[in-house]
């Protein structure tokens, strides 16, 4: 016994693993990547648009508050493009969250798993077509659709609302698929005491699992609204090319400033259009759309951090 | 080995044949509140169990027991079209419930399963508030009347009351595991149903817990028909006034062994296999 418990001892000696170490620093290299960039991405946006906000030509207050933009003049109020985007984007999860939420309800609740197996690579080929196709698709389809239903004289040649349709549908399987996956994730446990109550399947979807899936589902909101706020190629194509500058008082609110089916150019196609053209270095125009950069990133940073309050709030947290 | 389908009946004739007279429940048991006849149940192609004719005696305790993967909960889980849910299950026979067959295609399972409750082997509150994971039943139901007084009364009948009368707005998930089952339990009693159907309720609890859940059966049974599943055979001979036993044979289908008052099953059960499996000789 004692010659067996000698080389036991021996083996208890702390050994060294190097190919832990590295593993462990190659992680942790990747993962600091992504926080590297995101500061630098911050950190440029600001140094440009502090250029900006420091020039002769502009200045903070005009920014935030005039509704012209119009740089050949030296206007830059942010609002025309504030307010089209806006458009856009609420037009989009109009579409996109009853059809992304219902498909997903569906999906994970009701669908045998044949049906299921044809319909999640639909929705895959749907998430993989280049939005450039899309933005197309909005101009020779969507628009001429819409002018044929409410009228020529209503709905103009590059509208607002038929590039938010189209960015709703191209953002429908980014909803299903995460809101899904949320739904999936309550255990079945729940249905099943609901069942048991002599509950429906309509009931325990939209009032046991639904209500569970919360937090995942405002996850997947959250995620789909900044993807429609940030798309560029439909409204770049589909929604104008000239920021819908308007006066407070002279313009009506529901038939010109806030009407989805005139002309207007969102925040994300005015960097697009102006940083497409010949656009010298240093230039105010150059680092106006470093401002409007800012001014997306700071939009929906507040937006993730509202829907984190919100699902704090009314999460209902299963074990 | 040969397939058990579901044409073979000879072998199940032959099996029922075999049971000795007085299987069927005690005469002194009184009315049934639920019987089964010739019940089969299937998995796509397995019979999980096999020719099941039970009485279940009613405002009394039946245990189920048997060895794990016998079918007892498949057998209880028939009983309220529970199993509907799960893809390819099938049945052949009746369950009779106020005299008619559970399974004719008149028969809403939905409403079924309101009169027939189910409690389940691990403790499953919603994510919700103690008031409303007793309130969520009878709200879905249509309940007009009080539900104040209904949440106060399921959870007094389920023993809880006074642990939780302050704290009705926490989350049902605050309370320990007993305390949770216990709830479900209330969840349960606040549809109003004839039957309880329970599903190795104490399987997850300590043994404190556990004994608490056997006293609250107990008082129970004044109101409402109890059909508890347990693997554990001092529960059932401790808590129930009826005992089912059910074993499988080589095709794994699970077949009632014996059927009879807890007391002269588990003293002087008329099969060897019963008295195998009480004494611990497997199992």
């Amino acid at each position: 016994m004692t010659s067996e418990a000698r080389p036991a001892v021996l083996t208890l000696r702390k050994r060294k693993r190097p190919g832990e170490a590295v593993i462990k620093a190659l992680l942790f290299v990747a993962a600091a990547l992504s926080i590297l960039t995101t500061v630098g991405i911050v950190f440029e946006l600001g140094n440009e648009a502090l250029l900006f906000f420091r020039s002769q030509e502009a200045s903070l207050a005009e920014f935030l508050s005039s509704t012209h933009w119009q740089p050949a003049i030296l206007d830059f109020g942010i609002w025309p493009l504030v307010l089209a985007t806006m458009t856009t984007s609420v037009t989009a999860m109009i579409v996109a969250l009853p059809v992304g939420l219902a498909t997903a309800i569906y999906l994970s609740e009701y669908a045998t798993p044949r049906i299921r197996g044809i319909i999640k690579p639909i929705l895959e080929i749907l998430a993989g077509i280049p939005t450039v196709v899309y933005g197309y698709f909005a101009l020779t389809f969507m628009t001429p659709l819409l002018r044929s239903f409410l009228g020529v004289g209503v709905v103009e040649i590059f509208n607002t609302a038929s590039a938010g349709i189209v960015v709703g549908i191209l953002i429908i399987p980014l909803v299903s698929s995460m809101s899904e996956d949320a739904l999936h994730a309550v255990p079945m446990s729940l249905r099943e005491a609901s069942y048991g109550l002599g509950a429906t399947k309509l009931e325990t979807s939209l009032r046991v699992v639904l209500p569970a899936a919360l937090s995942g589902i405002t996850a997947a909101f959250v995620v789909s609204i900044s993807r429609a706020i940030g798309e560029t190629m439909v409204v770049a194509i589909a929604a104008g090319a000239g920021p819908k500058n308007f006066t407070f008082g002279e313009d009506s609110l529901f038939g010109y400033i806030l009407n989805p089916f005139v002309a207007g150019e969102t925040m994300t196609g005015h960097i697009v259009r102006i940083s497409g053209g010949d656009l010298s270095y240093n230039s105010i125009d150059y680092n106006s759309i470093f401002a409007i950069g800012l001014a997306l990133f700071v939009i929906t940073l507040s937006l993730n951090i509202l829907s984190r309050r919100f699902v704090a709030r009314f999460r209902e947290v299963y074990e | 080995m040969t397939t058990v389908g579901a044409t073979d009946l000879s072998e199940g004739m032959s099996l029922d044949l075999n049971l000795p007279v007085g299987t069927k429940a005690e005469a002194d048991s009184g009315p049934a509140a639920m019987e089964t006849l010739y019940l089969n149940v299937f998995y796509g192609g397995f019979r999980a169990i096999k020719d099941a004719d039970l009485s279940f005696a009613d405002k009394q305790i039946t245990a189920l027991i048997g060895p794990s993967g016998c079918g007892k909960s498949t057998l209880l889980r028939t009983l309220n079209r529970m199993n509907d849910l799960v893809p390819g299950a099938r049945v052949e026979g009746e369950v009779r419930f106020q005299g008619q067959n559970i399974f004719d295609s008149a028969v809403d399972p939905v409403e079924l399963r309101r009169r027939v409750g189910m409690v389940f082997q691990k403790p499953n509150p919603f994510p919700k508030s103690i008031y409303q994971n007793v309130a969520w039943g009878a709200r879905i139901n249509g309940f007009k009347e009080n539900l104040d007084d209904l949440v106060e009364h399921s959870l007094v009948q389920a023993a809880l009351w006074d642990e939780v009368k302050d704290k009705l707005d926490e989350s049902g998930y605050s309370l320990s595991g007993g305390q949770q089952q216990r709830l479900c339990i209330a969840r349960a009693i606040a549809v109003k149903p004839e039957i309880i159907l329970m599903d190795e309720p104490t399987s997850a609890l300590d043994p404190v817990a556990t004994l608490r859940i056997e006293e609250l059966i107990q008082d129970l049974k004044v109101n409402y028909t109890i059909i508890i599943v347990t693997h554990n055979m001092q529960q059932a001979a401790r808590a129930s006034d009826h005992t089912v036993f059910i074993n499988m044979d080589s095709n794994r289908a699970g077949y009632v062994v014996e059927s009879g008052a807890t007391g002269t099953l588990f003293t002087k059960p008329v099969r060897q296999e019963t008295e195998d499996y009480i004494t611990g000789r497997f199992g």
